[in-house]
């Protein structure tokens, strides 16, 4: 087999890479490019731990090809803090317990933050389904779902506050 | 260790008891955090396995000359790079025997080879060409099965120990266990009335997100390193070097971050497979199994089937309890049938009780120790049948508990007698709870189970060092799988008196500290906790000692309050204070550097009790059951960090209700597992759930300084009989099977229907 040579945009910045056709994007970002936030937990998509976002869509990696993404924006968790600063999503998961062992982690994280994007004022109901395609095996879900709840708490009411501001 | 102030049993704490961040947080919530399939090494293959489609079969044959040639294929491993050299040791030949099959497989998913390759891609490929010859075996899955006098027979050379007489004959019977004191036949003579029932579980898996990875590297001078996610990487190095012939301390074994564990990560699959890997290639290999593998060939717990006796009086005391229980734990001796038997009614005061447990193998993988490993199936059943004894007898199921609690000086069915402990401080909790009192809406059901687990101390070693800004670095060897280091970073401020900031805790390597035991048994926070404690009491003489250097008095004349060292008193003389930080700046003068250790095997860890509160919904067209409520209160002895504790109590009380609604191994008739995988195998997901309210208690543990109890595994005891309960009060039905899937509470409802109609 010959290697597919793909240029994309990762966390905003642009990487080419070689990977073979079958190889899925979730073993390019772990193996080729070093990106080990993303977990495989299943290699199926069922458990989530994998997500990454594509164009701004939540995605398993692990049910993608890498030669797949060539001229995509992919978002991943490496890229959630800006600089030192974390996003609030990330703040509330440490200030709630929101993790115990920490491996389904970065993928809550960014489907919550998907979540979110889409919807800024989820109900409980919304948060418990949004997150559904995320197992955690530690935590029985309660302390994730108050954590979201926080940030999108916190997120509104500085936006709320730029608002004012401008 | 005594608990400190035990007159007053109120000790007021700085730190202990607080919700600070943990300190790996900024990690995990970045993706830094390393985990086991996270390591690279230069050089390193990719390793895979071949592992047996058949559940039960003879290897006549393995070829392996077409893979080794395979270009790109560095080393090839099977049965023959495994000599026995387990010098008779049981135990850890059936380590070795599950770790790669002899002259058998016994279970679909049994490693027969293994490969290492520059890529999976030639790895794959390389188990393709390995040529098994099979003699396939008549084979047996399900306890009741296995334990007829036809089924199949697993190991020939197995005898049931445990009887008064050797059988003539082997069985999969492994051994009876019996518990208990009085006379039951006695008591149940005294009963008006007697409920007598059967239940059956189904084998559950951990379902740790994580899959087993480890990562070897072997040199050809006999040391080796490995990284490896693990609950207990001293367990790992020690099995590791017996199984292979390596020296002990030639093998450094470094604990990853360990995304989940459970009980599941308490035993070795993959590291002396890829040991022997990087052995023969002279490269690293890693070795990461898929979800697939996770479900066939590492540890589920036990499947069960248990009958239980109960008789009371007609006002609500019990004269005798009976419980047979018979659990396979897979391939190998050693389910957790003994750990059912004395827990099964641990949380009652009986003066007639008796348990009677077999520990069956079958085809099936090799069980593994699941959170509180043998006491919820069996709580489930007894907590049952006591629902029911409640309704027929005409008490409130929670005053019948309450009528027959275990208390201090209780005589526990297994044996010991009880120290203070908070069974009935949870249980009236509960009464006065509000979610008792919450009114139920159409087709809900409202069910309790209180629940026992023994908790476990054992052995823990701890470093503890101060460089010169006095900052701290706590070095334990206990995995940390839920914020354990934010506990040990606590208790250890608590101590010296110092910022929680100024801790910091690792996880050495097996070559910088003594042996540690497992993480499990819910021994971390109570033993290696202590350990830090007594680390920093070790610490603190000597931080004493220096200041007495520095002031020029004898070293009994320091005492050591708050974070300073201060003369003893007047007589001392008529110093002002040393901080911790001004000692440690001066240690290189004083003496050099300033650490503490403490190493010891701990007793005392405090047995710890639960009731669990549950609110179904059912919906009687498709029999799928709901969980809309739940309640957990628990006794922790002292709350180091209440978040984590919460935590725990919250992710116990969800796996359980997973065991209850939805999660259970499918065989099929030829022996192979049919739902290995998180679509089929269904772990309760966000959306299944209410938030799930707890309550901690704190009934000091009188064997630890601050009073602190494990907290992890009591949490999955009472909610299988918690969700059964309220299901069967929901429809009117007694469940007796669990998973209460919804073909089967379908059933149940038609064959109640069809008895009202009849």
């Amino acid at each position: 087999m010959s290697g597919v040579h793909v240029t994309t945009r990762i966390n905003g910045d642009e990487i080419q890479f070689v990977c073979e056709p079958d190889e899925s994007l979730l073993d390019v970002l772990r193996n080729r490019l070093g990106l080990t936030g993303a977990k495989e937990g299943c290699g199926t998509g069922d458990c989530g731990a994998c997500s990454v976002t594509i164009d701004g869509r939540l995605t398993c990696s692990c049910l993608v090809l890498g030669a797949e993404v060539d001229g995509l924006d992919i978002g991943t968790i490496e890229g959630m803090a800006k600089g030192d600063e974390l996003h609030p999503l990330q703040k509330k998961f440490i200030e709630h317990a929101a993790l115990q062992c920490g491996i389904c982690t970065p993928g809550f994280l960014v489907a919550a933050k998907a979540l979110l994007d889409r919807n800024p004022t989820p109900s409980e109901t919304e948060i418990r389904f949004g997150l559904a395609g995320n197992l955690c095996r530690c935590t029985g879900y309660d302390k994730i779902v108050r954590a979201v709840q926080a940030a999108a708490e916190e997120m509104n009411s500085a936006k709320k506050i730029q608002q004012k501001v401008a | 260790m005594p608990l400190d102030n035990p007159s007053d049993n109120i000790r007021k704490f700085k730190l202990v008891g607080t919700r600070p961040d943990r300190q790996d947080g900024f990690d995990k919530v970045t993706g830094r955090a390393k985990f086991g399939a996270d390591a690279v090494a230069p050089g390193q293959l990719v390793g895979r396995i071949l592992r047996s489609p058949h559940a039960h079969a003879r290897i006549k044959n393995i070829d392996t000359s077409k893979a080794e040639k395979l270009a790109g294929v560095k080393a090839v491993v099977t049965r023959a790079d495994f000599p026995d050299k387990t010098d008779g040791d049981s135990g850890l030949f059936d380590i070795l025997t599950n770790i790669m099959a002899r002259d058998k497989a016994l279970y679909e998913g049994h490693t027969v080879a293994a490969v290492a390759a520059v890529s999976a891609a030639v790895a794959k490929q390389a188990l393709k060409l390995i040529k098994v010859d099979y003699e396939i075996l008549p084979h047996v899955t399900d306890v009741d099965e296995a334990m007829k006098p036809n089924a199949p027979v697993l190991h020939p050379k197995l005898f049931t120990e445990g009887l008064p007489e050797k059988p003539k004959k082997p069985s999969n019977v492994a051994r009876r266990y019996e518990f208990g004191h009085g006379d039951v036949e006695d008591g149940f003579a005294k009963a008006d009335i007697i409920v007598e029932r059967s239940f059956k579980t189904e084998a559950t898996h951990q379902g740790y997100i994580e899959p087993h990875a480890c990562l070897a590297n072997v040199s050809p001078d006999g040391s080796g390193e490995l990284w490896v996610c693990t609950q207990g990487h001293f367990m790992v190095r020690d099995y590791c070097a017996r199984l292979l012939g390596l020296e002990i301390s030639k093998l450094r074994v470094t604990a990853s971050e360990i995304g989940g564990g459970f009980g599941g990560k308490t035993t070795v699959f993959l590291e002396p497979v890829a040991l022997a890997l990087s052995r023969k290639a002279n490269r690293p290999v890693k070795l990461v199994m898929s979800r697939d593998e996770v479900f066939k060939c590492t540890g589920p717990t036990s499947s069960a089937s248990i009958d239980v006796k109960i008789g009371v009086t007609k006002d609500g005391l019990i004269t005798a309890a009976d419980a047979t229980l018979r659990y396979q734990g897979g391939a190998f001796p050693g389910s957790p049938a003994e750990f059912g038997a004395m827990s099964a009614f641990a949380q009652y005061h009986l003066d007639n009780v008796r348990t009677i447990a077999y520990d069956v193998v079958t085809n099936r993988p090799k069980q593994a120790a699941y959170r509180a490993p043998g006491a919820p199936m069996a709580n489930f059943a007894v907590e049952s049948v006591i629902e029911e004894l409640a309704h027929k007898v005409g008490i409130e199921p929670i005053d019948f508990r309450i009528k027959n609690a275990a208390r201090e000086g209780t005589r526990s069915s297994y044996g010991p007698v009880y120290g203070p402990i908070g069974l009935l401080a949870t249980l009236e909790e509960a009464r006065k709870h509000p979610h008792f009192k919450a009114p139920l809406g159409p087709n809900q059901g409202r069910g309790m189970a209180a629940g026992f687990w023994f908790n476990f101390g054992g052995q823990s070693c701890v470093s503890l060092n101060i460089p010169v800004d006095g900052t701290v670095t706590i070095s334990v060897g206990s995995p940390d799988i839920g914020g354990s280091r934010a506990s040990m970073c606590l208790m250890t401020a608590e101590e010296l008196g110092i910022p929680y900031g100024h801790v910091r805790a690792i996880i050495a390597d097996t070559s910088s500290l003594g042996y540690n035991d497992v993480t499990d048994g819910s021994r971390t926070t109570f033993a290696t906790g202590m350990a830090c404690i007594l680390a920093a009491r070790d610490a603190i003489k000597k931080l004493c000692q220096r200041a007495a250097m520095m002031w020029g008095i004898p070293e009994e004349a320091v005492t050591w309050e708050k974070g300073y060292a201060k003369p003893a008193g007047a007589n001392a003389g008529n110093f002002p204070p040393l901080s911790l930080k001004e000692i440690a700046a001066a240690s290189g003068a004083t003496g050099g550097p300033i650490a503490g250790h403490h190493e010891y095997s701990a007793d005392g860890a405090g047995v710890s009790f639960a009731t669990h509160i549950c609110d179904v919904e059912v919906d009687p067209e498709t029999g799928a059951a709901r969980v809309v409520r739940y309640t957990v209160l628990q006794d922790a002895g002292k709350a180091v960090h209440p978040s984590y504790v919460e935590g725990q109590f919250q992710g116990g009380a969800v796996q359980g209700i997973g065991w209850a609604l939805n999660e259970e191994y499918i065989y099929g008739k030829d022996g192979r597992l049919q739902n290995a995988g998180f679509l089929d195998y269904r772990i309760p997901v966000c959306s299944d759930l209410p938030m799930i309210d707890t309550k901690i208690l704190e009934i000091p543990n009188p064997g630890h300084p601050y009073g602190v109890r494990g907290v992890g595994e009591t949490s999955i005891v009472p909610p299988l009989a918690a969700v059964a309960n309220a299901v069967s009060n929901a429809v009117g039905v007694r469940m007796t099977e669990l998973p209460i899937s919804p073909p089967r509470l379908l059933k149940a409802l038609e064959t109640a229907n069809l008895a009202k109609a009849s």
